[in-house]
């Protein structure tokens, strides 16, 4: 009796959240693998043609996913680059015992909170119109002219807002990381004499090394998932230049209306992400086990 | 000449973190301009601050409708959230078993799928249910806000399942002697312990359901619904070359941030990183 009490209680906590997370979350990712097999316009008069694995094959002799792949690629290894040097350094410097720390830390990390879309239609402003006076009026005109406009400095300017967005996040996993460095360490080196620089290699970076692994992979997949900004920063543009992975599968559904190709495409990129997330997981349980 | 070497530093940092907010000095100088002055110095201070392009960004982004829908949807979506991962998370942390397990993992395991890959099949699935019950799951508010809490449920219940782990099992037993419901113990004895990770995620979901642009775009039709993201991608669309109207727009989308962020700063930087830590 009690037994069958307890089951009813279980059931009233979990299933309703359940039942929502499985509509919305489990259904939908098993039907979208159903999807990638088949050829199909998303009009639901018209017939779902089965093509097997056909979708996942031509995926290899699209030069327009395999150069939107090379891009993402190139964009995530700068973005991870960027975001964790910009990161770790504010970090460091907010960590140090300044008294205009709190100011620093509260402004760096304000970028975070205003989201993707908006972040790149601000930067959109700064680099084709502010950048473009800049180059009249100092004659820098190398440097400042329309980013924009450039299909390898389309990228950077990606790159640019996108380290804008996430070095103040990355910086909050990093002030964790050197907030635990027990402070009488950094002392008695400090007393023996290590140098700035000395300090920060010999025994800041080593005993940061479990952020570092955090911070890389929570950027290498921030990075590839990336699609508000690139939205309302480029479009994809100029030319297809910086349509990356996500902006990609989004344009081949509902753009060009291959949902069953484009849904196969949607696969792969799970895939990766939940490769390199595993990775992840992986390292970072290894070095615990070490640890211990 | 090592105090003067300390204050060096300070300054210097000082100047480092306002560069970093340069992009939105520009915003909001440039937002007071007329066209004319705008693009005869970008970064000059405005001569006058007349809110004249606030008024007119208002109309045209519809403005209040907007920021109506989007605190609807973001403060339903979060208490539902807020509630219902919980009261799950506590369930499967406090009844060990196979099927607790089962689903603590299947939650876990699907924060690695991307949005990208359900969105299509989710549209789909959305559309058939509207169709067989007559539910309006796309196209209304209350739709998108089902689908935030389903997104949103795995990193939750993840969050509060760790901290339930930390609660010592005894007051909870004290409670069940002394005759108390589930029910009872859950909201009277263990919802007030959970309130420092409550705090985180209610954060990260504030900050993540408040800037969502994709699925809204997908389940949203009407313009009456649209929430801020979305009236911001739609106004960019028709007014791009106005810019000195589109840095107003663009600032009265950020000053519900900066007050969100003003009055709870601490707890914010503080959830945010408990959130990427775990």
């Amino acid at each position: 009796m009690a037994k069958r009490k307890n089951w009813g209680w279980y059931a009233l906590f979990v299933v309703p959240l359940l039942v929502i997370f499985v509509t919305v979350v489990i259904v939908p990712f098993i039907i979208g693998i159903f999807y990638s097999f088949f050829e199909w316009d998303g009009i639901r008069s018209n017939p779902m043609m089965p093509v097997g694995i056909e979708n996942y094959i031509q995926l290899f002799s699209d030069s327009r996913f395999l150069d939107s792949a090379w891009i993402t690629i190139k964009f995530t290894v700068l973005a991870v680059i960027a975001v964790n040097v910009v990161g770790l350094t504010f970090a460091l410097l907010v960590t140090s015992k300044l008294r205009t720390a709190n100011i620093a830390r509260t402004f760096v990390f304000m970028p975070y909170l205003i989201g993707g879309l908006l972040l790149g239609y601000i930067w959109k402003f700064v680099f084709s119109d502010v950048f473009v006076m800049i180059g009249e009026w100092t004659g820098l005109d190398t440097i400042f002219f329309n980013w924009l406009m450039h299909p390898d400095y389309a990228l950077y300017a990606l790159v640019i807002v996108f380290t804008w967005q996430m070095a103040g996040y990355i910086m909050i996993i990093y002030i964790a990381g050197i907030q635990s460095i027990p402070g009488e360490v950094i002392e008695a080196a400090k007393i023996d004499g290590a140098s700035l620089w000395q300090r920060n290699r010999r025994i800041i970076f080593p005993l940061l090394m479990p952020s570092f692994t955090i911070s890389l992979f929570l950027t290498l997949s921030l990075g590839f998932k990336i699609y508000d900004t690139n939205l309302s920063l480029t479009g994809g543009g100029p030319a297809n230049a910086t349509e990356l992975f996500a902006m990609n599968i989004y344009n081949e559904i509902f753009g060009y209306a291959n949902y069953g190709y484009g849904q196969a495409k949607a696969v792969i990129f799970f895939i990766i992400i939940a490769v390199i997330s595993l990775t992840q997981v992986y390292i970072t349980k290894k070095r615990e086990v070490e640890m211990q | 000449m090592k105090r003067a070497g300390k204050i060096s530093q300070e300054v210097l940092l000082f100047i480092v973190a306002l560069l970093f907010l340069s992009p939105i000095y520009i915003i909001i100088v440039n937002s007071f301009k007329d066209r004319q002055s705008l693009y005869e110095n970008v970064l000059a201070f405005p001569d006058s601050f007349s809110l004249e392009y606030y008024a007119q960004a208002m109309e045209k982004m519809n403005f209040m409708s907007a920021l109506g829908n989007s605190l609807y949807i973001t403060i339903i979506s979060v208490i539902i959230i807020v509630i219902l991962s919980s009261m799950t998370a506590w369930m499967l942390a406090r009844n060990d078993n196979i099927l607790s397990r089962i689903i603590f993992m299947g939650f876990i395991a699907t924060m690695l799928i991307p949005f990208q890959t359900i969105m299509m099949p989710l549209i789909q699935l959305m559309n058939n249910i509207m169709g067989a019950t007559g539910i309006p799951m796309l196209n209304s508010r209350e739709g998108l806000i089902f689908m935030h809490v389903g997104f949103n449920s795995a990193i939750s219940v993840f969050l509060y399942h760790g901290f339930v782990k930390s609660i010592p099992i005894s007051l909870e037993e004290a409670a069940t002697i002394d005759g108390a419901s589930k029910f009872g113990i859950f909201w009277r004895v263990i919802f007030p312990i959970l309130k420092p990770i409550t705090v985180t995620v209610l954060i990260i979901n504030v900050i993540s359901i408040w800037n969502d642009y994709l699925l809204p775009s997908l389940v949203l039709r009407d313009t009456a619904l649209r929430t801020i993201p979305l009236s911001t991608f739609y106004f960019f669309g028709e007014f791009t070359i106005q810019w000195n109207l589109a840095m107003a727009g663009l600032m009265l989308t950020i000053i519900p941030i900066v007050i969100f962020y003003a009055s709870a700063q601490r707890h914010i930087i503080e959830g945010i990183g408990e959130g990427a830590v775990k």
